[in-house]
C-alpha cells in the first residue's frame, strides 16, 4: 500500500462515484486500512539495523570496530568492542520489535472493526480495513466515524446529524452536521443503493475545517463544504443513525494525514552531552596527535636502533608512518572515555525514572482510576528544570464542571454551608445535602446543601418562585426525554446547564420546547408558557432575555446577564435590593464565583406589538441590521426589577491553587493561555491565587491596533520603572522590595544563600519578596499584534516581570507562537499543560507537554510527554520526580565522566614508558567488561534509587528545585571537575605502581615488574578506587545499592580467577595468557600495600573537599540533610500556603461560555424533531446553505408569530 | 520517530487502556520499591566520621611506612639466599609489537602450534622455510650472555660461586603455561622439523642439559619470556642459596664476575646490570612504598588537623554538634 502510494503522481483532485466500485478503483485510492507500524518479519533485521546506525555513536563504534581489524593499528582486540556494540543493538532492537508489535496489533484492531457497508442493495457487514472510497455505509449512535464520509442522510430531520469531535480537536461540545437536502431524502436503503452521485473535491490533506468539493448527481451541481463532512474519529452522538459515502479513506482521511511524525525532543542535558561529547572526541584526537608524535620521535631515536630485536613491521618504513598509525591505534585504546555505554546507561535510567513516574500512586487519580504515565522517556532530567509553565484553563485547571452555589433571591443570600459554626459534631464534613425527593424529575447528581432555600419554595415565596421560573424559562437548552420522567438537559454552556438542573431540582422543571412554546412543570402542575422572542446572547451585550406569555396571558421579559451590565438597566425602586445584592454579589466574587444578576420587566400587550413591529423592521434592515436589532433590545430591557443573583462555581480541580502556590514558590513562572474569555479567565486566576488583590497592579492589554498595544505595553513597562511617582497607591517600601526580589534572586543563583542556618521564617520572607506583584493580562487579538517581530521583546520583558500573565481568547497557534517566544529568548525550560486539542500545538512546542488525562479528548494526552489527570500531581511530577531525575543524571553523569578517565588515561601515561606503542595497560577482557559489568551496575543502581532528601522535604522547601533551574549540578564547570578528577586519579593510577615496581621483587626473589602483574595491580586498584568513589557519591543506600556494588567488586575478583584459571588457558591458550598471575601478583603484600596506597591518595582529597565544602558552603540539600538528621522538627508544614482569604474584588463575568446563534436556532425549529410529513414540505424551502436558511427561517418565523404553527412539531 | 497518531487509542476512546476488568490492575501497586520507600542508608559526610578516618589513617600509614622503610633498609646484609639479578634499560619490553609476538599455544606444546606458529610471531615466524620454535620477537631476543661468580680469596683458585638455575619462575609458569611438544623421549626429535630463532646460538632443546629444565620449559626462557612492564627492569638470572658451610652466604671478599658476552645492546644505547640483593617479607629493597607511607600518613593526619580548626572556627552552629551517622 505504501508502495503503491509514493509510485502515484499527487492527486490534484479526487473523484468517487457512489455505489460504483468498479470505477472507483481505476483510481487506485488507498483503502481504508491503516498502517502505523514500521516493520514486518522480513524488513525487521535490515531496516532496523539501518536505523540503528544512522546514529552517530553507534556507526562511530562501528567505524572502531572495522579499524581494529587491520593488524597493524589493532590495539586491541576486535571483540572489546564488538561485545558492547552488539549488546546495545539488541536491546535497541528487542525494544523496537516489541513496540511494533504491539503497533501491529492495534493497527489490526482497528482495521477490523465492524461497520454496515451498503453492497448490492443490502447492508452487510465489513471490516474497516475493506471499507472502499465510493461505499456507503451506515453509522449507528455512539460509534466511530470509519472514514472521512459525506454525510447524505440521518435518523434526524433534514438531514442533520450531531457528532463529537474531541479526537480530532478536544471540543466536547457537540457540533451539528447536515446533510444537503437532496440527499436527506434518502432514508432507506433501496433509494440508496440507486443512488450513483459523483463527488469531486479536493485532494486529500490535514486542514481539518476545511472542505470544498461538488456533488454532481442527476444532471445537478450540488456544492459541498466541511459541513456536509463526518471525519474519521468523530463519534456519532444523539443520531439514531446515519449514512454516508465515503471520500477518503485510510491514510488519506483527514485524522491520519494529520498525524504527522512527532518532534523528537531532546533535553538539555542531552545537548550538553553531545558537545561534551564532541568535546571529548577533540580532546581524544589532542592525546592521539601527542602520543602519535611521540612515536614518531621514539621510532626515530629509539626504535630504528632498536630494529635488532624489534624490527619494523613490514608495511612500516618510516617514522613518520609509523606515527600515524599509533594515532589510530590510541583512538581505538583511548575511545573508552565515551563508552557506548554511555547511551545505554542514560536510556535506562531515564526508563527506570519513567518507571517511578507510572507506578506513582500518589499521582494515581482514584475517580478515574488512571495512574500518570510518562509518554516519552527521555525527557525526565527535563523535569527537574522546568521554569515556565505555560497551563490551559478550561480542564487543566478548572474541571469544566459548573455547580449552582449560591444564590441572592430578593436580598436574601442562600448557599451557605453551615459545616462548622452549626454543626460542629463532624468537623470538616459537610453535613448531608437537602432532599430532593419530593420532586420525582430532579437531577439525583445535584447537591445543595442549604436547606432554607428549599423551605423559600416550598412555602411558597413569590419572589424565589420567580427566580426559578426565570432559570426554567431564560436559556437556550434542549430537552431529551426517553423515558418518562428521564429527562437530559443538552445545554450550550455548562453554566446554563447548571441553572437549569437548579431550576429542575428546586420544582421548577424545564419539561419541553417547540419553537413556540415552553412547557414547565412548576412544583408538579405543567405550565405551557408562549415563547414570543429570545433576545439572544452575544459577547456585548452579555445578557440574554425571552419574552414569553404566560396562561394568563400576561407578557413578561426574563433577562439574565452581566451585573456590570444588568445593574445599571434596572428600575430605579429597586435601588434598596440592589444594594443588597450588590454586597453579596461582591461576596460571590471573593469566593471566585461567576456571578449572573436575574430580572424582569412586565410588558403590556400594545406594547409589545409595537415592539415586536419595530424589531421586525430592524431585522430585514439591509446595513447594519446587527446594530439595530442590538438597540431594539436595548430599549425593552431597561427599567427591569431586579429578582437576584446567582452564583456558580466554576469548579477548580482539586489542589490547584495549592499547586501554584508551591511551583510559584519554586521560582516557576505560571503563565496561563486560555480560549476563554477575558472575564472568565481572569476570575480563574483569581479563584486559583494567581492574581491577587494585593497585587500591585494587574496590566490589561485589550488593544486592537499595533500602536494600541505598544502603548499598552510601554505604559505597563513604564508604571513598572516609575512606580513610586506614578502610582497613588504604590506603598514607599515597594522600590525596596523590587531591590530585595533582585537581590535574593542573584544570591540564590550563586548558591550562597543556605549558609546561614536553614529557618523557615527567613525562607519564606525570601520566597515572598522573590513572587512578585505584577500581572498581566492580554487579549487574544492584542497578542497577535505583541507576537510580530518588532515587538516581541517587549512584550517578553514585560511579561517576565510579572508574576502571572493570562493570555486569553488565544487561538492554539498563538498558544503554541508565546510559548516558542519564550523558548527563544529565554533559554528557560518551557512546559505546557493541557488537556485538549487546542493544546497541542503548545504541547508539541514546548520542551516538555503534559496532557490531561482521563477526559474525553485524548488528542493532548496523544502529542504529550506526560499524562496525568489532575493538575495537581505537577508539583509531584516537577518537584519530586523531576527533581531526583535531574539529580540523579547528573550525578550519573559526573560518576561516569569521572571513571571513563580515570580508566583511560592511564594508558596516556604508560604511552610514554612503552614506546608510544599503543600498548595497553590492562588486560583486554578488563577493558571490555571495566564499561559493561565491573563499573555498570553500581552507578545505574545510583542513577537510579539515589536520593537527596526526602519527598516531603522537596515539597516542604520548593526552593530545592532551583539548581536544577540554574543548571548548577551538571554543567561545563562540574564537566571539568569530574575530567580533572579523573585524570588525577589515572595519574596516581599509574605512578604509584611505577614507583613501587620500578625496584621492586616479589617476595621470592622474582621479579614483580612483570607487564601482567603490573597490569592487575592497575585494574584492582582502579577498581577499588572507583568503587571507592561511587560510594561516597551514593547518597541513598538501598539494598539494590549495597548488592551491586559489593557485587561489582566480587565479580571483578571472580572473573580475574577465572580469566587467569588454567581451566580456560588450556582451552584457549593465546585467548588467556594471563594464567596464573592473579594468584601469584594478589598473593604479594607489596601489590597489596601499592592498592590501598593508591585508593587512599585517590580518595582523600575528595574527602576533604566534599567535607570543607559541606562545612564551609553547603547547598540546601546538604542542609536539609542534616536538619533531618538532627531531627529537629521544623514547623514548615504550613509554610507553603500563602494567605487564602483574600478581601473580594468585584469581577463580574457573564458566565456564559457558549457562542451566539443558538437563540435564533431555537426559534426556527430547526434543530426539533418533525414528523416526516412535514418533512417534504420543509426541506423543499430549504437552501443549500444551511446558515442562510437559517437566518431566513428565523426572519419569516418573526415575521407572523403565529405562522409557524402550522408544521406539526413533536417535541 | 513514533508517530503521533497511535490506532489503539482511537479504539477505546476513553481514557486510553482502560478497558473493563483490567481498571484494577492500573492502580499502582503500593510497595516499597515502586514507591521509592526503600529502607536506605544516608551516610553524610560529618566531622564525627571525617576527622576520625583522616586521623586513623595518619596512625596507621605511618608506622606501616616506617616499618616499609627500616625492612628494605636492612636488606642489604648478604644473609639467607642471596639472588642474582641480570638488568636491562632502554629495552622495550613493553612494546605492543613486542608483547604480542609470542605463540603461547606452540609454548604450550601444542603440535601444530609448534609446526605452524601464530602470524602474530611476523617476522620470526618461519625461516628458512621451517617454522621458529620458539617463534616471535619476545624468543628471539632471549638474554644469552652467562655470568658467572668467583671469590677470589688470596690463598687458593677463586672459588665458583655455586648458582642455582632452578626455581627462578613461577610455579604455573612453568607446569602450567610452558610445556614442550609432546613426543618421544628425546627431546630434539619433539623438535623436529623446526628450526632456531634467528639470534640464538642454539636450537631450544639444548638451552640446558638437565631434562626438566630444557626445551620450553628452561627456566631462563620462561623469565624472559614472562615481559616486563617497563623499559628498565631487572630479571632473576640465578639463586644463591645459603648453605652450612658458608657464613655468610656471600661472605665479604673480593669478587669476580665473569661475563660471557653475547648479548649486544649498545645499538640502542641499552645498559646492563648485575644486582645481587636479598629479599624480606616484602620482597627486594623498594624504598618508594616506605616513604610513600610516612608521607601520606602525615598529610592525613596533618590534613584531620586543618579540617578539626575548618570545622571547629566555621561550623555551622549547632548543625553538627550532636550528629552522628
Amino acid at each position: 500500500m505504501a508502495l503503491c502510494a509514493k509510485k502515484r503522481p499527487p492527486e490534484e483532485e479526487r473523484r468517487a462515484r457512489a455505489n460504483d466500485r468498479e470505477y472507483n478503483e481505476k483510481f487506485q485510492y488507498a483503502s481504508n486500512c491503516i498502517k502505523t507500524s514500521k516493520y514486518n518479519i522480513l524488513t525487521f533485521l535490515p531496516v532496523n539495523l539501518f536505523e540503528q546506525f544512522q546514529e552517530v555513536a553507534n556507526t562511530y563504534f562501528l567505524f572502531l570496530l572495522i579499524l581494529q581489524l587491520i593488524p597493524q593499528i589493532s590495539s586491541l582486540s576486535w571483540f572489546t568492542t564488538i561485545v558492547p556494540l552488539v549488546l546495545v543493538l539488541t536491546i535497541t532492537a528487542v525494544k523496537d520489535a516489541t513496540d511494533d508489535y504491539f503497533r501491529h496489533k492495534s493497527d489490526n484492531q482497528v482495521n477490523n472493526r465492524q461497520s454496515q457497508v451498503l453492497i448490492n442493495g443490502t447492508l452487510q457487514q465489513e471490516q474497516w480495513m475493506n471499507v472502499c472510497v465510493g461505499d456507503i455505509i451506515k453509522l449507528e449512535n455512539n460509534q466511530f466515524v470509519a472514514a472521512d464520509l459525506l454525510l447524505l442522510s440521518s435518523s434526524e430531520p433534514h438531514g442533520l446529524c450531531y457528532i463529537e469531535t474531541a479526537e480530532l480537536d478536544g471540543e466536547t461540545n457537540m457540533k451539528v452536521r447536515q446533510a444537503i437536502p437532496v440527499t436527506s431524502e434518502l432514508g432507506d436503503i433501496s433509494k440508496l443503493a440507486k443512488f450513483d452521485g459523483e463527488v469531486i473535491c479536493e485532494p486529500p490533506n490535514n486542514k481539518l475545517d476545511k472542505f470544498s468539493g461538488t456533488l454532481y448527481w442527476k444532471e445537478n451541481k450540488f456544492p459541498l463544504s466541511n459541513q456536509n463532512m463526518l471525519l474519521r474519529g468523530c463519534v456519532l452522538r444523539n443520531t439514531e443513525w446515519c449514512f454516508g459515502l465515503v471520500i477518503f479513506a485510510g491514510p488519506d482521511t483527514k485524522l491520519m494525514q494529520n498525524s504527522g511524525r512527532t518532534k523528537f525532543k531532546r533535553t538539555s542535558i542531552d545537548r550538553l552531552m553531545n558537545t561534551l561529547v564532541l568535546w571529548i572526541f577533540g580532546f581524544l584526537a589532542c592525546m592521539g596527535v601527542i602520543l602519535a608524535i611521540g612515536n614518531a620521535i621514539w621510532e626515530h631515536e629509539v626504535g630504528t636502533h632498536f630494529q635488532v630485536y624489534l624490527p619494523w613491521d613490514e608495511a612500516v618504513d618510516s617514522a613518520f608512518f609509523s606515527g600515524f598509525l599509533s594515532f589510530w591505534s590510541y583512538i581505538i585504546i583511548l575511545n573508552t572515555v565515551v563508552p557506548i555505554s554511555l547511551y545505554v546507561s542514560v536510556e535506562v535510567i531515564r526508563l527506570g525514572h519513567s518507571y517511578f513516574i507510572n507506578w506513582d500512586k500518589k499521582m494515581f487519580c482514584m475517580k478515574k482510576r488512571t495512574p500518570a504515565e510518562a509518554r516519552t522517556t527521555t525527557l525526565n532530567e527535563e523535569l527537574g528544570q522546568v521554569e515556565y509553565i505555560f497551563s490551559d484553563k478550561t480542564g487543566t485547571l478548572t474541571q469544566n464542571i459548573m455547580v449552582f452555589n449560591k444564590c441572592s433571591i430578593n436580598g436574601h443570600s442562600y448557599g451557605d454551608v453551615f459545616d462548622v459554626l452549626g454543626q460542629k459534631a463532624e468537623l470538616g464534613e459537610r453535613p448531608e445535602p437537602i432532599d430532593f425527593s419530593f420532586n420525582p424529575l430532579a437531577d439525583k447528581k445535584f447537591l445543595f446543601w442549604d436547606p432554607s432555600l428549599l423551605e423559600s419554595v416550598k412555602i411558597g415565596n413569590p419572589h424565589t418562585h420567580e427566580f426559578f421560573r426565570l432559570l426554567s424559562l431564560c436559556h437556550t437548552v434542549m430537552s431529551e426525554e426517553k423515558n418518562e420522567g428521564e429527562l437530559y438537559y443538552k445545554a450550550q454552556s455548562p453554566d446554563e446547564g447548571a441553572l437549569v438542573t437548579a431550576a429542575r431540582n428546586f420544582g421548577f422543571v424545564f419539561r419541553s420546547r417547540t419553537p413556540k412554546t415552553i412547557t414547565v412543570h412548576e412544583m408538579g402542575t405543567a405550565i405551557t408558557y408562549q415563547l414570543l422572542a429570545i433576545l439572544d446572547f452575544n459577547n456585548i451585550r452579555k445578557r440574554m432575555s425571552v419574552i414569553v406569555r404566560n396562561p394568563e396571558g400576561k407578557i413578561r421579559l426574563y433577562c439574565k446577564g452581566a451585573d456590570t451590565i444588568l445593574l445599571d438597566r434596572l428600575h430605579h425602586s429597586n435601588q434598596e435590593l440592589l444594594n443588597t445584592t450588590t454586597d453579596h454579589l461582591n461576596e460571590y466574587a471573593g469566593e471566585g464565583l461567576r456571578t449572573l444578576v436575574l430580572a424582569y420587566k412586565d410588558l403590556d400587550e400594545e406594547y409589545y406589538e409595537e415592539w415586536a413591529e419595530r424589531r421586525l423592521r430592524a431585522s430585514l434592515a439591509q446595513d447594519s441590521r446587527e446594530d439595530r436589532l442590538a438597540s431594539v433590545y436595548e430599549e425593552v430591557e431597561s427599567d427591569m426589577m431586579l429578582l437576584g443573583a446567582t452564583a456558580i462555581e466554576d469548579k477548580l480541580q482539586q489542589g490547584v491553587p495549592e499547586t501554584i502556590a508551591l511551583l510559584t514558590l519554586a521560582n516557576i513562572k505560571i503563565w496561563v493561555l486560555t480560549g476563554d474569555k477575558q472575564e472568565t479567565a481572569v476570575n480563574i486566576g483569581y479563584s486559583c491565587k494567581m492574581l491577587t488583590d494585593d497585587m500591585t497592579e494587574v496590566f490589561i492589554v485589550t488593544g486592537h491596533t499595533v500602536l494600541e498595544v505598544r502603548e499598552e505595553l510601554r505604559s505597563a513597562g513604564g508604571r513598572r520603572e516609575a512606580l513610586p511617582v506614578r502610582s497613588p497607591h504604590s506603598c514607599p517600601e515597594r522600590p525596596k522590595a523590587r531591590e530585595k526580589m533582585m537581590d535574593s534572586s542573584r544570591t540564590v543563583g550563586n548558591g550562597f544563600t543556605y549558609q546561614e542556618k536553614l529557618c523557615s521564617s527567613r525562607l519564606t520572607s525570601v520566597l515572598e519578596a522573590v513572587a512578585g506583584e505584577y500581572a498581566l493580562v492580554i487579549n487574544g487579538h492584542s497578542l497577535a499584534h505583541a507576537l510580530e517581530a518588532d515587538m516581541e521583546l517587549e512584550f517578553l520583558e514585560t511579561a517576565c516581570a510579572c508574576k502571572a500573565v493570562i493570555c486569553c481568547r488565544v487561538t492554539p497557534l498563538q498558544k503554541a507562537q508565546v510559548v516558542e517566544l519564550v523558548k527563544k529568548y529565554k533559554k528557560a525550560v518551557t512546559l505546557a499543560i493541557g488537556d485538549g486539542a487546542n493544546d497541542v500545538s503548545m504541547i508539541k512546542t514546548a520542551h516538555i507537554g503534559v496532557g490531561i488525562s482521563g477526559q474525553e479528548g485524548i488528542q493532548a494526552v496523544l502529542a504529550s510527554d506526560y499524562s496525568f489527570s489532575q493538575f495537581k500531581f505537577l508539583q509531584r511530577l516537577l518537584l519530586v520526580h523531576g527533581r531526583w531525575s535531574y539529580l540523579r543524571m547528573c550525578k550519573f553523569l559526573c560518576y561516569f565522566f569521572y571513571k571513563n578517565f580515570a580508566f583511560t588515561m592511564v594508558h596516556f601515561w604508560f604511552g610514554f614508558f612503552c614506546g608510544f606503542s599503543a600498548q595497553t595497560v590492562y588486560d583486554q577482557y578488563f577493558i571490555t567488561l571495566y564499561n559493561i559489568v565491573y563499573t555498570s551496575l553500581p552507578v545505574l543502581a545510583m542513577g537510579v534509587f539515589d536520593q537527596d532528601v526526602p519527598e516531603q522535604r522537596s515539597m516542604e522547601y520548593p526552593k530545592l528545585y532551583e539548581p536544577g533551574q540554574l543548571n548548577l549540578l551538571f554543567n561545563k564547570r562540574e564537566f571539568f571537575i569530574c575530567i580533572a578528577q579523573g585524570i588525577y586519579t589515572s595519574v596516581l593510577m599509574f605512578f604509584i605502581p611505577y614507583g613501587v615496581f620500578a625496584e621492586a621483587t616479589r617476595d621470592d626473589g622474582t621479579q614483580l615488574a612483570d607487564y601482567q602483574s603490573f597490569a592487575v595491580t592497575v585494574a584492582t586498584s582502579l577498581v577499588i578506587v572507583v568503587s571507592m568513589q561511587i560510594g561516597l557519591d551514593t547518597g541513598y543506600w538501598t539494598a539494590i545499592n549495597h548488592f551491586f556494588i559489593w557485587g561489582s567488586l566480587a565479580v571483578y575478583f571472580a572473573i580475574l580467577f577465572a580469566m587467569h584459571s588454567k581451566g580456560l588457558f588450556d582451552m584457549f591458550p593465546n585467548q588467556f595468557r594471563f594464567v596464573g598471575n592473579a594468584q601469584n601478583t594478589l598473593a604479594q603484600p607489596t601489590v597489596w600495600l601499592t592498592i590501598v596506597l593508591t585508593t587512599v591518595v585517590c580518595i582523600m582529597p575528595v574527602v576533604a573537599f566534599r567535607f570543607l565544602k559541606l562545612n564551609l558552603k553547603p547547598d540546601l540539600s546538604d542542609t536539609v540533610r542534616y536538619t533531618q538528621l538532627v531531627r529537629k522538627k521544623q514547623k514548615a508544614q504550613h509554610r507553603c500556603m500563602r494567605r487564602v482569604g483574600r478581601t473580594g474584588s468585584r469581577r463580574s463575568g457573564y458566565a456564559f461560555s457558549h457562542q451566539e446563534g443558538f437563540g435564533e436556532l431555537i426559534m426556527s425549529g430547526k434543530n426539533m424533531r418533525l414528523s416526516s410529513l412535514a418533512l417534504s414540505s420543509f426541506t423543499a424551502r430549504s437552501s443549500s446553505s444551511w446558515i442562510e436558511s437559517l437566518r431566513r427561517k428565523k426572519s419569516d418565523s418573526a415575521s407572523s408569530p403565529s405562522g409557524g404553527a402550522d408544521k406539526p412539531l413533536k417535541g | 520517530m513514533a508517530m503521533n497518531y497511535n490506532a489503539k487509542d482511537e479504539v477505546d476512546g476513553g481514557p486510553p487502556g482502560a478497558p473493563g476488568g483490567a481498571a484494577k490492575n492500573r492502580r499502582p501497586d503500593n510497595t516499597a520499591f515502586k514507591q521509592q520507600r526503600l529502607p536506605a542508608w544516608q551516610p553524610i559526610l560529618t566531622a564525627g566520621t571525617v576527622l576520625p578516618t583522616f586521623f586513623i589513617i595518619g596512625l596507621i600509614f605511618i608506622p606501616i611506612g616506617i616499618g616499609i622503610f627500616v625492612t628494605s633498609n636492612n636488606i642489604r646484609e648478604i644473609e639467607g639466599n642471596v639472588f642474582m639479578y641480570y638488568g636491562l634499560s632502554n629495552f622495550y619490553q613493553n612494546h605492543r609489537r613486542y608483547v604480542k609476538s609470542r605463540d603461547d599455544s606452540q609454548l604450550n606444546g601444542d603440535p601444530s602450534a609448534l609446526l605452524n606458529p601464530s602470524k602474530e610471531c611476523e617476522p620470526y615466524r618461519r625461516n628458512e622455510d621451517k617454522p621458529i620454535a620458539p617463534c616471535g620477537a619476545i624468543a628471539n631476543s632471549m638474554f644469552n650472555d652467562t655470568l658467572e661468580l668467583f671469590l677470589i680469596s688470596n690463598d687458593s683458585a677463586p672459588y665458583a660461586i655455586p648458582l642455582k638455575k632452578k626455581g627462578i619462575a613461577w610455579w604455573t609458569d612453568k607446569n602450567v603455561k610452558f610445556r614442550n611438544p609432546p613426543g618421544g623421549e628425546n627431546l630434539e626429535e619433539r623438535f623436529k622439523g623446526t628450526t632456531k630463532p634467528v639470534n640464538w646460538l642454539k636450537p631450544v632443546y639444548l638451552l640446558d642439559s638437565e631434562k626438566d629444565n630444557n626445551g620450553f620449559i628452561n627456566e631462563d626462557f620462561i623469565v624472559w619470556m614472562r615481559t616486563a612492564a617497563l623499559p628498565t627492569f631487572r630479571k632473576l638470572y640465578r639463586l644463591i642459596e645459603r648453605t652450612e658451610d658458608l657464613h655468610p652466604t656471600l661472605p665479604a671478599g673480593r669478587y669476580y664476575l665473569n661475563i660471557t658476552y653475547n648479548y649486544p645492546v649498545h645499538s640502542f644505547d641499552g645498559r646492563k646490570r648485575m644486582i645481587l640483593s636479598t629479599i624480606s617479607w616484602m620482597g627486594g629493597k623498594n624504598p618508594f612504598l616506605g616513604i610513600a607511607y610516612i608521607t601520606i600518613g602525615s598529610i592525613s593526619f596533618l590534613l584531620g588537623v586543618v579540617l578539626l580548626v575548618i570545622n571547629h572556627k566555621y561550623r555551622n552552629s549547632g548543625n553538627t554538634a550532636d550528629i552522628t551517622i
